[in-house]
């Protein structure tokens, strides 16, 4: 009489191994991190009590500061990511196009979109706009691009995986009318399109809002200018106002990105 | 028969809510054109610089390397040390910030944390953190930390959100506690997604480790700040060459992470 002895496992061997191989590598790579990374143990002490000071210095924040210097950078920063955004389009259509198998169904088309899309988004936004800053000067120009190129990849991207995902029988119908490529593209994949083009549109936007505030550190025109100088000033009441205001502005885009999001889908 | 088209919806109809979207958009793309001196002479101008820069950028300039890859070690020392250490924590905070798993007097202030962690751009966390830990590599780790937990924490919290109750009543009905719960129960049905979002994470920790040092806070991004002041800009080149050879290695490694977790 033999029971049911057999052991039961939920991954096989080599899954195991591989996975305590990952394991393995992780710890390895952190403990020679922590061990070779340059950290100075008096800093970190001394860390709450720079922190508190940095705080008192904030506290009263000086509001009269802020019509004088903080709303039009404020609008000028929310014109960067919206402008930045729009001229993206531009650049991430025919990219997202070349991506999707479904309409351009070449190897090397999709190769070379992918080296464009992967590029861009490797780059750091504030990467992207110290080389706009010594190309167009200091100033909103070098922001715009800078937000532009940065976002191609995302939207190019996202856009592109739209695009493939969508009901092939609509485009089959209008191909059997003997419609053209353009009126295709118009009415059989842009309807089916539209909502994801939106919402990624619109969580981009969201996104380079909170970038384009920081873009000024560097040059590129908005809010961080504001926040760089009084830096440099150390005018910590000044710093919290412009904090403060980045933080009501990002918090507002998002509100309004999900609600729009959520009517959409 | 003329009349039977008539009848019909035209399937293709004008949709009014889209164009009027579209044409409030090139009102305000002019507007904003006027409004923020955007010329097409400036424009062009900085086309012949762009040039000038292009030119200035090619050939890299590799010579001082030793320098490259030190700011390089120290990049990817911040992004592992970051990641790990964030994902840790995050994956407390997830737990605690799950609704279904913590009464709400817990998980409410948690997401609070967490969305605060969210609100800033790494960069504005780094000033502050440079300020109070100083310049150096310490201030980029914890910059990155805060930036993982706000970005991880949340989407671990919504992978717990959306388990299926059934498993952890089974193991409840056995008598386990509230760890054995967690590890039985809950883990085996988020760690795939767990592993998705942490290996995302030590990618864009990647790409943002290579960016604190613009503000002081360690890594590549000092040195590329640097070369930029200096107008270097064959040396500029060869740092971004390098930076977005080590991003592409990143999204291969995590790749390979997926797959053996898959």
């Amino acid at each position: 009489m033999n029971t049911i002895d057999h052991h039961w496992e939920r991954f096989t061997l080599k899954q195991k191994l591989s996975r305590y191989a990952v394991y393995l590598v992780l710890v390895m790579a952190f403990v020679q991190s922590v061990q070779s990374v340059e950290v100075i143990p008096e800093f970190l002490l001394d860390a709450p009590e720079q922190m508190g000071d940095m705080f008192s210095r904030m506290w009263p924040m000086d509001f009269a500061y802020y019509p004088v210097a903080v709303h039009d950078a404020m609008i000028e920063t929310l014109n960067i990511a919206t402008l930045g955004t729009l001229i993206t389009l531009i650049f991430a259509i025919p990219l997202a196009l070349m991506n999707a198998r479904n309409i351009v169904d070449s190897a090397l088309c999709q190769w070379i979109s992918r080296f464009f899309l992967v590029s861009s988004r490797s780059v750091n936004s504030l990467v992207w706009a110290l080389l706009f800053v010594s190309i167009f000067g200091p100033g909103v120009i070098a922001g715009v691009l800078a937000i532009a190129f940065r976002s191609i990849g995302f939207i190019g991207k996202l856009l592109g995986e739209a695009i493939e995902e969508v009901n092939m029988g609509s485009i089959e119908a209008l191909k059997a009318t003997g419609a053209s490529w353009f009126s295709i593209l118009l009415k059989g994949y842009w309807p089916q399109v539209l909502p994801a083009f939106f919402s990624i549109v619109l969580f981009r936007w969201d996104i380079n809002v909170r970038e384009s505030a920081v873009l000024g550190l560097v040059g590129a025109g908005g809010i961080g200018v504001v926040l760089d100088d009084s830096m440099n000033l150390f005018q910590w009441d000044r710093v919290a106002v412009a904090l403060l205001a980045i933080f009501v502005i990002v918090i507002l885009a998002e509100i309004v990105v999900v609600n729009i999001r959520k009517r959409l889908m | 028969m003329a009349g039977i088209n008539k009848d019909r919806e035209n399937p293709f109809k004008h949709n009014w809510f889209v164009s009027s979207i579209w044409l409030l958009v090139v009102c305000y793309v002019l507007y904003t054109f006027n409004a923020m001196d955007l010329s097409w002479g400036r424009i062009n101008e900085g086309f012949g610089h762009a040039g000038n820069l292009l030119g200035r950028m090619i050939p890299p300039n590799f010579s001082r390397w030793s320098l490259l890859l030190s700011g390089l070690v120290e990049s990817l020392e911040i992004a592992v040390i970051s990641s790990i250490c964030g994902i840790f924590i995050s994956l407390f905070l997830g737990l605690f910030a799950a609704r279904n798993m913590m009464p709400s007097w817990i998980s409410s202030p948690v997401r609070g944390v967490i969305a605060l962690c969210r609100t800033f751009h790494p960069v504005i966390i780094a000033i502050l953190f440079v300020k109070s830990v100083g310049f150096g590599a310490l201030a980029g780790i914890l910059t990155l930390i805060v930036a993982s937990i706000g970005f991880i924490a949340k989407l671990f919290a919504e992978a717990i959100e959306e388990i299926s109750l059934k498993q952890v009543e089974a193991i409840r009905a056995t008598g386990a506690g509230f760890t054995s719960i967690i590890l039985f129960s809950v883990m085996p049905q988020v760690f795939a997604r767990f592993i998705g979002f942490s290996t995302y994470q030590l990618d864009s920790n990647l790409r943002n480790s290579t960016m604190v040092g613009i503000v002081g806070a360690g890594g590549l991004g000092g040195t590329l700040f640097s070369a930029f002041q200096r107008f270097d800009y064959d040396f500029v080149a060869a740092i971004l060459i390098i930076i977005i050879a080590l991003i592409m290695f990143g999204e291969f490694l995590s790749n390979i992470v997926r797959r053996i977790f898959r």
